[in-house]
């Protein structure tokens, strides 16, 4: 039992420290870490729920606004920007890189560039569902 | 109700949140009574703080609560900024510090900044993921403490405490200890009833310069003595008079302490108000358009107000000179006033005549603070946010042409008394305000307005003057808002149907609010009801309502303003409230007589809105335009004058009423014609 809760323990660790090394979390999420505490035993855990539902959310607008033709660029800049500070306030950090890049593609109304970017965001926000608590 | 014989003193509201923080004391330095607040006790400063949190993204909401709450703050978190806002109105006192996000989808930012700089005059400060420097700058420029870049680290926020410090000690400067100076602080009492006492605090803490200056204020009345001094109309008149006297670059607070030779004045006082006055300048220059009225005010409007000026004994007529106004049909605002005069005791009474009587009534105390925020804010921004431009906007069409010809003009001073007046009365109206409200919430609002209402009028009066007004401006802050309202009211009120149009002007006040609020807000008279479709409109008439109660404007727009508060809070259910406030105090310092000319032209856009009513604040800038030019299109005048009446106040629109009303008729009647937009603006409005 304890061995396998040992582990389980490691497997996180592992995992964790794999999202570091890769580029997905970064130095603001062990903020979010040491946030919790006592009193807030799930606070990473329900932070990071937050952010999932408000990304799901973030994502279908995203959809919806990249469906039309020609793009609003200024909509999806504004988008693209709220989910940017989400996602580096839990320290998504490959998120918010692809945001930024979103942006850029934005600014320059390049829509292919726009419509790239989407995949590359949406698979950047996944691994981060797989970071098991 | 601060009507004092020109000096109100705001009392609490302008005081550093006094009643609650504990470290209140500990940050002025003993003063305030220790605030119960949640610390309690100095020691425990910064803990405690309260802080209310706004921001639309719930992570970020969460974080950030979770960070201050570590940091042993009070949070308190909402995640819109209208929702922050009533939480702000409610509970005047209840907040320490207030971080917002930049980014929101109900309100803009710096717009919440701004109503909260003017309404609790509060530190503020910004957090967004952007860390560009316009974006800085911008937050920097609207008046907001500090700007975080998201994502926030918790070390940021343990010394947000600082904020709030640093605005109290700024704010016990804004005092003028009339009286003695006393050790204490003079933030203890929110009332300054012991103005010896608070002024001697504040004399010995604030190292006067003035030693004789505060001598007299201690023989002076006793309303001098109160901490906090008021700048009623004519004290800003005699401001501008003494700064154009040495020229703006050359006038020195010294010299014009001197020129003013007024008792109980303190160099401290007039240095602050030059501080906000040569700000308003500023923006007002540096928001002006070409074309006349701010375009970003409002949205281009500017021919149509020149006329206006006419209206108004001195504004009208110096906005007609301008010409900004023309597009105003002042004759809606005539007729408005006429309407309005004809019903109240004053029927004939020029306007600039029941704006001069108010000027006791304005007590510029909180403005001030305010009004640097305000005025930096709207300097710069007055292109970047349509919304600034219609407190700016307002004045800064009218400068050019306006002022001019307002310099000239008596009426010029009146206006800035029309503008201290309002603020006054704002001040001491928002209490009033809201006893005519049927809605509680409307209390809030109508506060709000006071607020929002002086600043705006304060930049216009300087527009006027063309340079002397800033400070006028921030007195004027507080009841112009109120003012405004009842204007609006009064002048809709008469004019039945077309309340609802010509309230468009006074939306850009508080119009913009109305539009979004509930169609019925409009509650007082029963033209206001019609208004309330507008939704703009309405939310101006609050401001009026306000300003009546208080008794300040003769014409007997009380009862107006009354109700068009009650209006204006059922509107705000919108966006815009805040902006509305806004809206009507750019509108009330012109009411004098610039007033027409650009608030005319502001309001209408925001009322007039068909359908962005909503937001009004934020869309005020496409209402503005939208308004402008539709009342410019439609009949011209009839619009225009429909709008004029709010922005302008009582005066003002009593003023223009009778202009048009005489020069226009349109069809039936004043109702119809002033408010010609009225048919016009029903259209467009979205309800």
């Amino acid at each position: 039992m304890e061995r396998n809760q040992m582990q389980m323990h490691r497997q996180i660790a592992t995992i964790r420290k794999s999202l570091f090394d890769q580029g997905y979390l970064d130095e603001q999420f062990v903020q979010l870490e040491e946030l919790q505490d006592n009193s807030n035993p799930n606070f990473v855990e329900e932070v990071v729920t937050l952010f999932y539902r408000d990304s799901a959310r973030f994502l279908y607008n995203l959809d919806q606004a990249l469906e039309k033709r020609p793009l609003d660029f200024s909509r999806l800049d504004s988008l693209m920007h709220q989910f940017k500070g989400s996602s580096s306030s839990i320290g998504a950090k490959k998120v918010k890189i692809e945001c930024t890049h979103f942006r850029d593609y934005c600014n320059a109304r390049n829509t292919e560039g726009c419509q790239d970017k989407l995949g590359p965001s949406r698979r950047h926000a996944g691994p981060d569902k797989s970071f098991g608590f | 109700m601060n009507l004092g014989g020109g000096q109100v003193v705001n009392k609490q509201s302008v005081m550093p949140s006094s009643s609650g923080a504990s470290w209140k004391s500990t940050a002025a330095g003993g003063s305030g009574g220790g605030g119960g607040g949640d610390g309690g006790v100095p020691d425990q400063f910064p803990a405690g703080l309260r802080v209310l949190v706004v921001d639309d993204d719930p992570t970020c909401l969460m974080i950030l609560e979770k960070m201050l709450r570590n940091c042993n703050y009070e949070v308190t978190k909402c995640n819109r900024a209208e929702v922050a806002l009533s939480f702000l109105r409610e509970n005047k006192n209840g907040f320490d510090v207030v971080i917002s996000d930049v980014h929101m989808p109900d309100m803009d930012g710096f717009k919440l900044l701004e109503h909260i700089g003017i309404e609790m005059d509060l530190p503020v400060i910004m957090m967004s993921a952007d860390d560009s420097k316009s974006v800085v700058m911008k937050g920097v420029t609207h008046g907001a403490c500090d700007y975080l870049i998201k994502p926030v680290r918790i070390e940021a926020l343990r010394n947000i405490w600082q904020h709030v410090v640093r605005k109290r000690k700024h704010e016990w400067k804004d005092f003028e200890p009339s009286a003695s100076a006393d050790e204490q602080k003079p933030p203890e009492e929110p009332d300054y009833s012991s103005s010896a006492n608070e002024g001697h605090n504040w004399k010995n803490t604030k190292r006067r310069k003035d030693e004789d200056d505060e001598g007299e204020d201690r023989d002076d009345s006793s309303s001098l003595k109160k901490p906090r001094v008021v700048w009623s109309v004519e004290l800003h008149q005699q401001f501008v008079a003494a700064v154009n006297q040495l020229g703006i670059d050359k006038a020195v607070p010294k010299k014009i302490l001197e020129l003013m030779n007024v008792p109980g004045l303190t160099r401290e006082n007039v240095a602050s108000h030059l501080q906000k006055y040569r700000l308003y300048l500023r923006r007002l220059s540096g928001s002006q358009h070409p074309g006349g009225m701010n375009a970003s005010f409002m949205g281009g409007p500017d021919a149509g107000y020149g006329s206006i000026s006419s209206l108004n004994g001195l504004d009208l007529q110096a906005l007609a000179a301008s010409g900004q106004l023309g597009q105003l049909p002042p004759q809606s605002l005539a007729t408005l006033q006429a309407a309005a005069l004809g019903r109240s005791t004053n029927s004939k009474s020029p306007i600039s005549a029941p704006v001069i009587d108010q000027r006791n009534i304005f007590s510029f105390e909180n403005p001030k603070s305010r009004y640097t925020e305000v005025q930096s804010q709207h300097l710069t921004n007055s292109s970047s946010s349509k919304q600034m431009n219609l407190l700016p906007g307002i004045p800064t069409n009218m400068e050019p042409k306006q002022f001019v010809s307002l310099q000239h003009q008596s009426g010029q001073h009146s206006f800035g008394s029309i503008n201290n007046q309002v603020l006054i009365q704002m001040g001491g109206q928002s209490q009033s305000q809201s006893h005519s409200h049927s809605h509680s919430h409307s209390q809030g609002q109508s506060n709000t307005n006071p607020h929002h209402g002086l600043r705006p009028p304060v930049l216009s009066s300087e527009m006027l003057t063309r340079g002397g007004v800033v400070d006028m401006a921030t007195t004027v802050y507080n009841p112009v808002v109120s003012q405004a309202s009842s204007l609006v009211d009064f002048s809709m009120n008469h004019k039945n149907d077309s309340s609802g149009s010509s309230y468009p002007l006074g939306g850009s006040l508080g119009i913009p609010n109305l539009a979004s609020a509930t169609p019925t807000p409009l509650q007082g008279d029963g033209n206001l009801d019609t208004k309330v479709p507008r939704r703009g409109i309405v939310s101006s008439y609050d401001i009026f309502n306000d300003i009546n109660p208080s008794g300040i404007r003769e014409w007997g727009l009380q009862d107006v303003g009354m109700t068009f508060d009650s209006a204006q809070h059922t509107m705000q259910g919108g966006s815009g409230p805040v902006l509305l406030q806004h809206n009507r105090s750019s509108e009330r310092e012109m009411g004098g007589q610039n007033r027409n000319s650009t608030s005319g032209k502001a309001i209408f856009s925001p009322g007039v809105e068909t359908g962005s009513h909503r937001n009004v604040g934020q869309q005020r800038n496409s209402y503005v335009a939208e308004n402008s030019l539709r009342v410019k299109a439609e009949d011209g005048s009839s619009h225009n004058n429909t709008l004029y009446p709010e922005q302008y106040g009582d005066d003002l629109l009593a003023a223009i009423l009778k202009q048009h009303h005489q020069q226009q008729q349109q069809g039936v009647g004043q109702s119809e014609t002033e408010f010609g937009f009225d048919g016009y603006a029903m259209d467009n409005l979205p309800a």
